[in-house]
C-alpha cells in the first residue's frame, strides 16, 4: 500500500489517516521514498529533512492515538518552498547569497503548518529570490518538468509544482508575486492558487515585492488547495497588510464546485487575455473549458479590461522598485555570505558591495538596478508613480469587469512548458509568460490555476479563475466544477498521463 | 582631528554685517515599552544585541507592525506644538546602506508626516517670548550604533575593526523640524537653546520621553545660514549634526555665525555641507558634503498601510493631555505670590520643580524659595552639582522651615542645622538635637547669664535704669555671645528689663 500513498490526493490521504488505515509515520516515509527515488531526475527540492519530517509525524501520530483533535490535513507531510522561512532549516530562497544560513523563526504559515501536525518534507527550489518563471535562475541548478525532464516546471515555484507533480509530495507552498504558483501550475499539471492579497500572513516569506508577494497551496486537486488555504490562511497581527475578517468556507465552496453544477454563475471571458500570442493548443483547450463551463450551467459573457495592456510594463516597475529595497539588508553585516573585497581596503560599504557582487545572480542584478534607477529622484513619477497609477486603473478596469461577472477566466499561460535555455537571453520573452497572471497580482484578486488539458505537444494547459477581492470562495468552486467535468472528459485526472519517472535504483 | 585655520569673525561683529537664520531639527527617542515596529523592548544600556528581534535585526521575511503607543505619544507631541493631526499618514522607506541600519533603508515618514503646521512660544532668559513655527513632526525608527575599536578617539578613521549594537535600532523617535527661524538677530543662538530646552521640558510633561540628553534621548541638528539683512533671501545653510546639549546648541549657532561672517567677508560663498561640532574647542568641521545631493529614493512603505489616526481618538488625546511647562509656570507663579523676576530666577535656576516639592512637604513658597536661591543655589554652585544632587531633599527644607516657624531655631542656627544636613549629619530635626542648636528659652538658663552680663557692665545697668533702652542691646549682645546663639532673643530681653527693673 505505500508505494501507491503518494498518488492519492491530500483529502485522500488525510481520510486514512483519520480512520487509522495509515499512519503520518508510513506516509511521510512513502514519500521519502518516492524523493529518494525520483528528485536526482527532477531536482525539486534544494533541502530534504527526512530527521524532521519524521519526528514531526511521529508525534502527529502520537496525538491522533492520545484521542486529540486534529485538523483534517494533520499529519499529511507538506513541501515548503525556499523563500519562506524555517526555524533549523536551511533557507536560501534560490540564492548563493543565503547559502548556509538557518532562519532563528518560523514564517507564520510554517508555525499554522507545524501546529496542525503537518511534517515537512523539505525545501523546494526556484528562481533565486522567485525572480523568473523557469527555475532557471535558482542559483542551485534548475528543477525539471516530470512530463519531460528537457523543460522548464514554470517559476519561480518550479520546485514546488514539480514535487507535487512528481508525486514527491501531496501538498506544496508556493508565492505568488506575478505568477510564480499559477504558471507553474499550469505547465506541471497541477493547481495553484495566489489568495486575496493579505489573505495569508507575509510575515516569514523573503520578500520580493512586498505589495504583491503572497503566498498560497500547491496541490494536484483544487480541494486540496482549498483545504490548505483554509489551515494557513487568516489573519496575523504580525503582519499589518494581513486582513482582519475570515477567510469564508474555501473547501465547502470546492465541494459545492465538484457537483459540476454552475446554474447562475456568470462567468466572464477576458477579451485582453488569449488570442494572439498565445499557443494554439492553450487557445483550443480554454474554448473547450469555456463550453464545459456552459454546458454546467454558467453564463458567459465577453468582458474588457483594456488598461491590462500596460500591466506588464507597470509591474517591471513596481516590482523592480520594491525588490531593490527589500534586497537591501543582504549585504553580508548579518547573516548569510560574506565576501571581503580581493584587494583594496575592508571597508563595511566594500564588504557590502563584493558581497551582492558575488552573491546574486545576473536576474536578481538586473532587477535592483531597475528598481533602484525607477525610484531615483526625478525618475520617480514618471516610473513608479505612472505605474502606481496603472494599477488603479487595473483595479478599476476589474471593479466594471466583476458587476458583468461573477468570475473571470483566461489561459493562465501563454504557452506550455518552453525548453530550458530557450527565453534564458531574452529576458521579455521571459516576462511574457506572466501575462495571464500579473493583473491579479497589481489589482490584489484571489486567482487559481487548474489543468484543463494537454496541448497539441502533448504538454499540460492551465485554465485561470479571477474573483473579487475576499472572494477567494469563487474561484474554489468555479476551479472544482471544471475540475470535475475534466476528469469526466478526460477519464480522470490529467496528471495521470504524465510519463512514468525513472525512478533510481 | 579639528581645523585650526579656520578664519572667525567675533560674533558681535558679525551680527552687525548679517541676519542670522536657523532651522532646527529635534529627534526625541520615545519611551515606549517596545520598539516602533517590533515587539523587541526599547531599552537603555543592555548588554549589546540581546534587545532584538528578527525585526528589528532586519532577519529576511520579518515584518513590521506599527507600535500603537508610539502613534499615540506622536499625537502628543504634535498637539503640544499646535499642530495640526494628519486624518491619514503614510510611512516611506529612506533607502541607504550603512550598517546600523539593518534593513538598509529606514522606515520614516516623507510626504505625510503625522503633524504639521504648527507653533512653539519660547521664553529666552529675560522673559521675552519668541514663537517658532513648526513645519511637521513625524514618526521614523532609531538606527543601531556603531563602536568603532582601534585607531583614534573612537572615530571610524583609522579604525581596526567595527561592532554594531542593534539594541537601539528599531526604538520609536519623532523628528520636529522646523521652519526657519528668522527676526531672532543676535539672539538666534540663544533662541536654539531655548527652543531644544524647551521642547524637552514638553516631553518630559507629556511622559513621552525621559529626554536625558546625555543619553541621546533628544538629539538636535541646527542648521545656520547668513544674509545680508532681513529683507534678503536665505544664504546658503549648513547643517551642525547631533549637538547634544543646550548649552553646545547656543555655541554651535555663534561659531557658524562667525565662521560664516569670516567666508563671506572674505568674498567667498558658504558650503552647503554636514558639519560636526567638537565641544572640547566648540567648533564645527566640515562633515560630508551634501553636493551629491543625497537620494534616498523614498518610496510609500509596502509593508504598512496607512496610518488614519480617527478624529474621536485625537480629541481623546488631546482632552488628556498634561498642563504644559509653560502654563503650569504661569499657574505656579500666581499661587506663589512670586514676582515676574522671581519667577524667572527661580526658572532659570532649574529650581521650579524641587520648590513645587517643598511648598507639597509644607513649606511657604517665600521660604522654599529663598533657601533653595539663597544658602541651597550656592551650595550648589560651589558643589558644581545641581540642586536636586544636594543631599538635601525638599522635606529636610520644609522641615527646616518648620522648626524656624515654631521659634526653635533662629535663622542663624537654621543656616548650621542645614549645614549638618548637607554634611550627612540627618534631618535637621536630629541635627538641632545632635549639635544642640535649640534656642535656648529656659529661664533658670537665661537669668544666669543675664545676671552674669548685668553684672560684668554696671554702666549700663545704670543707663537702663535711667530710663534709657538703648544699651539693652549690649546686653542681650553679650548674653548671645554667652549662649553661642542660642538664646531665645526676645526673652532675654524681658528678663534684661525685669532684672535691670527689680535693682
Amino acid at each position: 500500500m505505500s508505494a501507491e500513498l503518494p498518488r492519492r490526493s491530500a483529502a485522500e490521504l488525510a481520510a486514512l489517516l483519520a480512520s487509522g488505515e495509515t499512519s503520518s509515520v508510513e506516509l511521510t516515509q512513502a514519500h521519502l521514498d518516492r524523493i529518494a527515488a525520483v528528485d536526482d531526475a527532477v531536482a525539486a527540492f534544494l533541502h530534504v529533512d527526512a530527521e524532521g519530517a519524521l519526528a514531526a509525524a511521529a508525534e502527529t501520530d502520537r496525538r491522533r492515538a492520545a484521542g486529540e483533535e486534529l485538523p483534517e490535513l494533520a499529519g499529511v507531510p507538506i513541501a515548503v518552498k525556499d523563500v519562506v522561512v524555517t526555524k533549523g532549516l536551511p533557507t536560501t530562497a534560490g540564492s548563493k547569497i543565503l547559502e548556509g544560513w538557518v532562519p532563528p523563526y518560523d514564517a507564520t504559515l510554517v508555525e499554522r503548518l507545524r501546529a496542525a501536525g503537518l511534517p515537512i518534507l523539505g525545501k523546494t527550489n526556484m528562481d533565486e529570490f522567485a525572480m523568473g518563471s523557469s527555475t532557471e535562475f535558482s542559483a542551485y541548478g534548475p528543477t525539471r518538468n516530470p512530463w519531460d525532464l528537457e523543460r522548464i516546471p514554470g517559476g519561480s515555484g518550479g520546485g514546488s509544482a514539480a514535487a507535487v507533480a512528481a508525486f514527491e509530495a501531496p501538498l506544496a507552498i508556493g508565492t505568488d508575486t506575478g505568477g510564480s504558483i499559477r504558471q507553474p501550475g499550469a505547465v506541471t499539471g497541477t493547481v495553484g492558487a495566489k489568495p486575496t492579497y493579505g489573505g495569508i500572513s507575509r510575515y516569514g516569506l523573503i520578500a520580493m515585492a512586498s505589495s504583491l508577494d503572497q503566498a498560497g497551496p500547491v496541490t494536484r486537486t483544487v480541494l486540496d488547495a482549498a483545504l490548505l488555504h483554509e489551515l494557513i490562511g487568516g489573519h496575523d497581527p504580525r503582519d499589518a497588510t494581513s486582513l482582519p475578517d475570515p477567510l469564508g468556507p474555501l473547501a465547502a465552496a470546492a465541494r459545492e464546485g465538484a457537483t459540476g453544477e454552475l446554474k447562475g454563475v456568470r462567468v466572464g471571458v477576458v477579451a485582453e487575455l488569449g488570442g494572439e500570442g498565445y499557443q494554439s493548443g492553450v487557445r483550443d483547450r480554454f474554448a473547450e473549458s469555456i463550453e464545459l463551463l456552459r454546458g454546467a450551467g454558467a453564463e458567459i459573457v465577453e468582458v474588457h479590461c483594456p488598461s491590462f495592456e500596460y500591466a506588464l510594463a507597470a509591474y517591471y516597475l513596481i516590482m523592480p522598485a520594491e525588490a531593490s529595497s527589500n534586497l537591501a539588508k543582504f549585504d553580508g553585516m548579518r547573516f548569510g555570505l560574506r565576501v571581503e573585497p580581493s584587494d583594496g581596503p575592508v571597508t563595511a560599504e566594500r564588504v557590502m558591495a563584493a558581497t551582492r557582487g558575488a552573491g546574486f545572480g545576473d536576474e536578481v542584478k538586473r532587477r535592483v538596478i531597475l528598481g533602484t534607477y525607477a525610484l531615483s529622484a526625478g525618475y520617480y513619477d514618471a516610473y513608479y508613480g505612472s505605474a502606481q497609477k496603472v494599477r488603479t486603473l487595473i483595479q478599476r478596469d476589474l471593479a466594471t469587469a466583476f458587476t458583468q461577472a461573477d468570475v473571470l477566466v483566461s489561459p493562465t499561460a501563454p504557452t506550455t512548458a518552453f525548453r530550458f535555455g530557450e527565453k534564458l537571453d531574452d529576458p521579455l520573452a521571459m516576462y511574457l509568460n506572466d501575462v495571464a497572471t500579473i493583473p491579479a497580482n497589481l489589482a490584489g484578486i484571489p486567482g487559481i490555476s487548474v489543468p484543463n488539458g494537454l496541448a497539441e505537444d502533448g504538454l499540460p494547459t492551465g485554465f485561470q479563475v479571477l474573483a473579487p477581492a475576499r472572494e477567494d470562495a469563487r474561484v474554489y468552486r468555479v476551479a472544482a466544477a471544471l475540475e470535475t467535468l475534466l476528469e469526466s472528459t478526460w477519464g480522470g485526472s490529467i496528471l495521470d498521463r504524465a510519463p512514468e519517472l525513472e525512478v533510481a535504483p | 582631528m579639528t581645523e585650526t585655520t579656520t578664519a572667525l569673525v567675533p560674533y558681535e561683529d558679525a551680527t552687525t554685517r548679517y541676519d542670522t537664520v536657523i532651522g532646527i531639527e529635534v529627534h526625541v527617542e520615545l519611551g515606549t515599552r517596545s520598539k516602533m515596529f517590533c515587539p523587541a523592548p526599547a531599552v537603555f544600556g543592555e548588554e549589546a544585541n540581546t534587545s532584538v528581534s528578527p525585526v528589528s535585526l532586519g532577519l529576511p521575511g520579518a515584518l513590521p507592525v506599527v507600535n500603537e503607543a508610539a502613534v499615540e505619544y506622536a499625537i502628543r507631541i504634535g498637539l503640544a506644538l499646535n499642530c495640526e493631526i494628519a486624518e491619514t499618514c503614510r510611512f516611506a522607506r529612506k533607502n541607504y546602506f550603512y550598517p546600523d541600519i539593518p534593513k538598509n533603508y529606514q522606515i520614516s515618514q516623507y510626504d505625510e508626516p503625522i503633524a504639521h503646521d504648527g507653533w512653539l512660544d519660547v521664553e529666552l532668559e529675560d522673559g521675552t517670548v519668541f514663537r517658532v513655527e513648526i513645519e511637521r513632526a513625524h514618526l521614523e525608527e532609531d538606527a543601531g550604533k556603531n563602536t568603532h575599536v582601534g585607531g583614534s578617539a573612537g572615530r571610524i578613521h583609522g579604525a581596526e575593526y567595527s561592532l554594531v549594537d542593534y539594541n537601539r535600532a528599531g526604538i520609536p523617535l519623532v523628528e520636529i523640524v522646523t521652519r526657519p527661524i528668522t527676526g531672532a538677530g543676535e539672539r538666534a543662538p540663544e533662541v536654539a537653546r531655548a527652543y531644544v530646552q524647551t521642547l524637552r521640558d514638553i516631553f518630559r510633561a507629556l511622559e513621552v520621553s525621559e529626554a536625558r540628553m546625555e543619553r541621546g534621548n533628544v538629539r538636535a541638528d541646527v542648521n545656520v545660514s547668513l544674509r545680508p539683512a532681513p529683507d534678503a533671501p536665505f544664504g546658503t545653510r549648513t547643517e551642525t549634526k547631533n549637538v547634544n546639549s543646550f548649552r553646545s546648541i547656543e555655541r554651535a549657532v555663534r561659531f557658524e555665525v562667525s565662521r560664516q561672517a569670516a567666508v563671506l567677508d572674505a568674498g567667498g560663498s558658504v558650503t552647503q555641507e554636514t558639519r560636526h561640532f567638537h565641544e572640547d574647542t566648540g567648533e564645527t568641521t566640515s562633515g560630508r558634503v551634501k553636493s551629491d545631493s543625497e537620494d534616498y529614493r523614498y518610496f510609500p512603505e509596502p509593508d504598512l498601510v496607512p496610518l488614519a489616526p480617527s478624529r474621536e481618538w485625537v480629541e481623546e488625546i488631546r482632552a488628556s493631555l498634561p498642563e504644559l511647562p509653560a502654563a503650569r509656570r504661569r499657574r505656579l507663579q500666581s499661587e506663589w505670590g512670586f514676582a515676574d523676576s522671581q519667577m524667572r530666577d527661580v526658572v532659570n535656576a532649574g529650581a521650579l520643580d524641587i520648590i513645587v516639592e517643598t511648598v507639597a512637604a509644607g513649606a511657604p513658597p517665600a521660604a522654599a524659595r529663598k533657601w533653595w536661591m539663597g544658602e541651597l543655589a550656592r551650595t550648589a554652585n560651589e558643589r558644581g552639582v545641581a540642586l536636586a544632587e544636594l543631599p538635601v531633599t525638599p522635606a529636610h527644607v520644609a522641615e527646616l522651615q518648620s522648626l524656624v516657624d515654631a521659634g526653635r531655631i533662629n535663622d542663624k542656627l537654621a543656616r548650621q542645622a542645614l549645614e549638618g544636613v548637607l554634611a550627612g549629619e540627618g534631618t535637621p530635626s536630629q541635627v538641632v538635637e545632635s549639635r544642640g542648636l535649640e534656642v535656648v528659652s529656659d529661664d533658670g538658663a537665661l537669668l544666669a547669664a543675664v545676671d552674669e552680663a548685668l553684672a560684668a557692665q554696671p554702666d549700663v545697668v545704670e543707663k537702663i535704669r535711667s530710663g534709657n533702652q538703648g544699651p539693652v542691646g549690649a546686653i542681650i549682645g553679650a548674653v548671645m555671645k554667652a549662649t553661642r546663639g542660642q538664646a531665645d532673643a526676645a526673652r532675654v530681653r524681658e528678663l534684661v528689663l525685669q532684672r535691670v527693673g527689680e535693682g
